[in-house]
């Protein structure tokens, strides 16, 4: 006899916009506060106590323009947000300081959400949307240093860039881009030699979000549609498709793989969140809370297990988490 | 007839006088049957025979012309085998080449299309003739493009000269198609103008595939011209003229039989190419899953039951539903509501009384917000459901709509169709459950309105007409149905008599004597089935007086469709009105509908115009002899 899904194990209001971000900062010393930032429709950034379950302090810097993308850089002191007002900002949050000391103009008014990796000490690469429409931009940070741009071929007709992940098999080897597009093919690309690798064509709709487990080499990508596609990179680097898994209801905009690979959480149109088992995609839970669409989901990088959280932000301003699945 | 040849001068004009003088006779078949092949064998490798054979036409008298080139070109197998037959005969001949490019192809239209192919192909094949080629091409199309033309000549003469322009368009060679494009672009933009504002979709499909073809032709590079029309035999048929290639060149040895590239030369379809550079293969999931199963059995799932479609809920009483169409901003709300209405109100015909004008005037102004499948045929029973529940002011709300300013042309033949199904649903006996009677054959009105409806008027009431005069001789047939008071009676006359006041009052944008001759034709089609619905009921007399009235007064329009309308109309009367009546109350009426019946079935161009009238004088020749035969 399964049990029913469980209930949040408590909810975040106090957005008054919809949420379309959100980010955690639990890794940090024992006594230190476990931080969940969260970027809403209004421009503002919420960084919320997860102890007091309050917010502690409030970003301004995207002039009121909707944030869709907040990341931590190494430790909850330094934050980068990106915003519709076409910047990505950077922010020194040390000592109860709330600025922004530099920002990218990134002249791109889409959605796609920028993605870090860091590869050295102090070293960060970041992967965006550029100026011109099919094109992704790899900056170094902070040196803002443009380390490629990825163009796909001539009459690709590829649309958009719609999600992004960067990802490196391990610390030192050559990082690899993984970009899905609005016409529902995924490529990976080498930002080494600047050119695509391999092209998988999972969607007959726009991708809308990805993530990737590199030690499997096994990603997921979930689109506008009703199916949510699993592919693998071979030893030839070429992607192929592995399975697919047809959902209820049409729509996700939000994957996220746990760190410990165990289970995946996926954001849909529908209002629910589903949870998944990452080995053969077992359908384990549905959780639904929110209503209206769950616009993105994140795993918490708590050091104890037991602790570990999902939360999920949604167009109806609550943030919900969740404890789901940590036994294991 | 035996030659000697080897250079002498032969005479043989006296052959060609009496191939003239029999051909114009009559007897072409025979005399033909015979010359043809033994000139066609003869005529394949030998130069003299073949100039013999030019000598033998061009010496037949003008007056008889006609009739051996007439016979040369339908029996002839194909276009090169008339070219070595004829030579040069259009170009030296007068009387020929009237006969070849004027006769022939503006003047008669009962050839086949293979006489066709044979005289343009024959045309096409020497450069001498391809001068004429180009002209008959132009002249083709100006009386293909001219707007009288379009209205007046029967439809069998407009699809005669498409065919030929079509036929032509296949022969000609690019230069030839670059020194005539102007003339080509003018003569296709006023003609297709002239065919789309037909009323007769047959007119309307013609003048499409020609413009499309002309366009393809001048346009080779550029973006062409393609309209959406239904892809019905006739059309390939039309369409695959186009692509005839013609045969190679005017060697006599050449077989008689190479005129197969016709059909064949379809043009290839083009493939789309696949862009993408991997196609999906799905990899089978690996079969090691045991190994790992252990893994994996550590995550219960938790109970999924609830995990079903999401679904909006539709509102439940008619006064929210007014509130939703009328101005809510969820999509998903009024998606769901217009799926819902019928439904909703035929389940509180209370309710819906109370509302029912306002419901009326917004499904009337509903436009298509979202996406949904079948929104027309939503909106459509939703407003004959409200017209039935509530007949009499909702009527009258339509009806002085249809005649009011600023409505689209949709808006008002919406408003005739709705009246007349809702006629249809108001007039069946309800006992039976559903709207559908199982007995005679009755009228299938399609919901939208396709171009179909005049077609099944006809049907109808070719089948009421049938069973009617069989009948006559077996007595009534079996009352099927328990007798139900028919509900249509009440308000038969709310429907009928505001349509018809004001048809001859134009409006600034709406002139339905004028340019909106398709809102007539549909108008007066609605009016024949009302009329034929109205049958038993109290007004009927009255609105089978009106109804005549409104015919004569509309009977020369030139519009075709109208004039089958009105014949249906007529039909309609003498079908509905008891005899009696029609006798006391219209004798007058109904002896000069007589005499104009009978000018339609002799001199009206449209082949359906002459049909029907021919069926009205039939019945009335029946409503005679019945009268006759009841005993006063």
């Amino acid at each position: 006899m399964a049990l029913p899904p469980p209930d949040p194990q408590f909810v975040l209001r106090g957005t008054s916009a919809a949420v379309h971000t959100l980010h955690f900062s639990c890794g940090g010393q024992e006594r230190d506060v476990p931080i969940l930032f969260s970027g809403s429709e209004n421009g503002f950034i919420h960084v919320w106590n997860l102890k007091t379950h309050r917010v502690d302090a409030a970003l301004d810097g995207h002039g009121r323009k909707s944030v869709y993308c907040v990341e931590t850089m190494g430790g909850k002191d330094r934050l980068l947000s990106q915003g519709r007002d076409q910047r990505i900002c950077l922010w020194d949050l040390a000592e109860g300081r709330t600025s922004v000391t530099d920002s990218v103009f990134t002249e791109n008014v889409g959605f796609c959400r920028c993605s870090l990796l860091k590869v050295a000490q102090g070293r960060w690469l970041m992967a965006m949307a550029a100026k011109a429409l099919e094109e992704v931009q790899v900056l170094e940070l902070p040196s803002k240093t443009s380390v490629c741009t990825l163009k796909p071929e001539v009459g690709a007709k590829l649309g958009m860039p719609m999600c992004l992940k960067l990802w490196q098999l391990n610390c030192g080897s050559q990082p690899l881009l993984l970009a899905g597009y609005e016409d529902g093919s995924v490529i990976l690309w080498s930002l080494s030699m600047g050119k695509a690798l391999s092209q998988l064509v999972c969607h007959q709709e726009p991708v809308m979000s990805l993530d990737f487990d590199s030690e499997k080499a096994k990603g997921i990508s979930g689109s506008s549609e009703k199916v949510l596609s699993i592919w693998s990179l071979n030893e030839q680097q070429n992607l192929q498709v592995y399975k697919t898994h047809s959902l209820v209801n049409a729509g996700i905009s939000d994957i996220a793989i746990r760190p410990d690979k165990k289970i995946l959480a996926t954001a849909g149109w529908d209002h629910r969140i589903r949870i998944f088992g990452w080995k053969k995609l077992k359908p384990l839970a549905v959780l639904d809370y929110h209503t209206a669409t769950v616009h993105c989901v994140s795993f918490s990088d708590h050091k104890n297990p037991s602790e570990r959280l999902l939360a999920a932000g949604s167009k109806d301003h609550r943030i919900s988490i969740w404890s789901i699945y940590t036994q294991t | 007839v035996c030659f000697i040849p080897g250079g002498l001068d032969c005479s043989i004009s006296f052959v060609s006088h009496v191939l003239g003088k029999v051909c114009v006779h009559g007897r072409q078949e025979e005399i033909l049957s015979v010359l043809l092949p033994r000139l066609m064998d003869l005529t394949k490798s030998d130069c003299i025979w073949q100039r013999i054979c030019w000598r033998l036409v061009e010496c037949v008298p003008d007056r008889w012309m006609e009739a051996v080139l007439l016979g040369f070109v339908q029996r002839a197998p194909g276009a090169d085998v008339l070219s070595r037959l004829l030579g040069n005969l259009v170009v030296k001949n007068k009387k020929a080449q009237f006969v070849v490019t004027q006769k022939v192809l503006l003047l008669q239209y009962s050839h086949t299309t293979a006489v066709l192919q044979n005289l343009l192909g024959y045309l096409s094949l020497d450069s001498l003739r391809r001068a004429l080629l180009i002209k008959v091409l132009l002249e083709l199309l100006e009386t293909w493009g001219s707007s009288s033309a379009v209205k007046h000549s029967p439809p069998e003469q407009q699809q005669y000269i498409s065919k030929a322009i079509l036929i032509c368009l296949s022969h000609l060679k690019e230069h030839e198609i670059e020194s005539c494009r102007e003339e080509l672009l003018t003569s296709m933009m006023e003609g297709v103008k002239c065919h789309l504002d037909s009323s007769l979709p047959q007119i309307r499909c013609l003048g499409m595939i020609v413009a499309e073809s002309i366009s393809s032709k001048i346009n080779t590079d550029g973006p062409v011209l393609k309209f959406q029309y239904e892809e019905d035999d006739e059309a390939r048929e039309l369409k695959s003229l186009l692509v005839q290639t013609p045969p190679f060149c005017v060697v006599p040895s050449l077989p008689d039989d190479d005129r197969n590239e016709k059909a064949d030369a379809a043009l290839p379809s083009v493939l789309e190419s696949n862009k993408k550079s991997c196609t999906a293969a799905p990899v089978m999931p690996d079969d090691e899953s045991d190994a790992e199963l252990d893994s994996d059995d550590d995550l219960i799932p938790y109970d999924m039951s609830e995990d079903k479609e999401l679904k909006v809920k539709a509102p439940v009483y008619i006064r929210d539903c007014i509130e939703v169409l009328a101005g809510s901003e969820d999509v998903d709300k009024w998606e769901t509501t217009v799926k819902a209405l019928e439904s909703l109100v035929r389940k509180n015909p209370a309710a819906t009384r109370e509302v029912s004008v306002e419901l009326a005037k917004i499904l009337l102004h509903l436009e298509e917000k979202t996406c949904i499948e079948g929104f027309g045929e939503l909106r459509q029973r939703a407003q004959v459901a409200v017209l039935t529940t509530d007949p009499i002011p909702v009527a009258k709300y339509l009806t002085s709509q249809f005649y009011s300013l600023n409505y689209s042309l949709r808006q008002r033949i919406d408003i005739l169709d709705v009246l007349v199904l809702a006629a249809q649903e108001l007039s069946y006996p309800k006992s039976h459950g559903k709207t559908k009677h199982s007995g005679a054959q009755k009228p299938c009105i399609q919901l939208l309105p396709g171009s179909d409806s005049s077609k099944d008027w006809r049907r109808i009431v070719d089948e009421r007409i049938k069973s009617k005069t069989r009948r006559f001789a077996m007595g009534r047939s079996q009352v099927e149905v328990a007798a139900v008071p028919n509900e249509f009676s009440s308000v038969a006359g709310h429907f009928f008599f505001p349509l018809i006041q004001h048809f001859d009052r134009p409006l600034t944008t709406f002139d339905l004597l004028g340019e909106d001759h398709l809102v007539l034709g549909r108008l007066v089609h609605s009016l024949a089935i009302l009329m034929y619905l109205a049958v038993n009921t109290v007004a009927v007399t009255a609105m089978g007086k009106a109804l005549l009235e409104f015919v004569w007064a509309l009977r020369f329009h030139t519009d075709s469709y109208v004039r089958q309308g009105l014949l249906s109309c007529i039909s309609s009367v003498l079908l509905s009105v008891p005899k009696e009546r029609l006798l006391e109350d219209m004798t007058e009426e109904l002896l000069e509908t007589q005499s104009w019946l009978g000018d339609v079935v002799e001199k009206d161009p449209d082949g359906d115009c002459r049909r029907l009238a021919l069926q009205n004088l039939l019945l009335m020749e029946n409503l005679k002899k019945k009268l006759k035969a009841v005993p006063s």
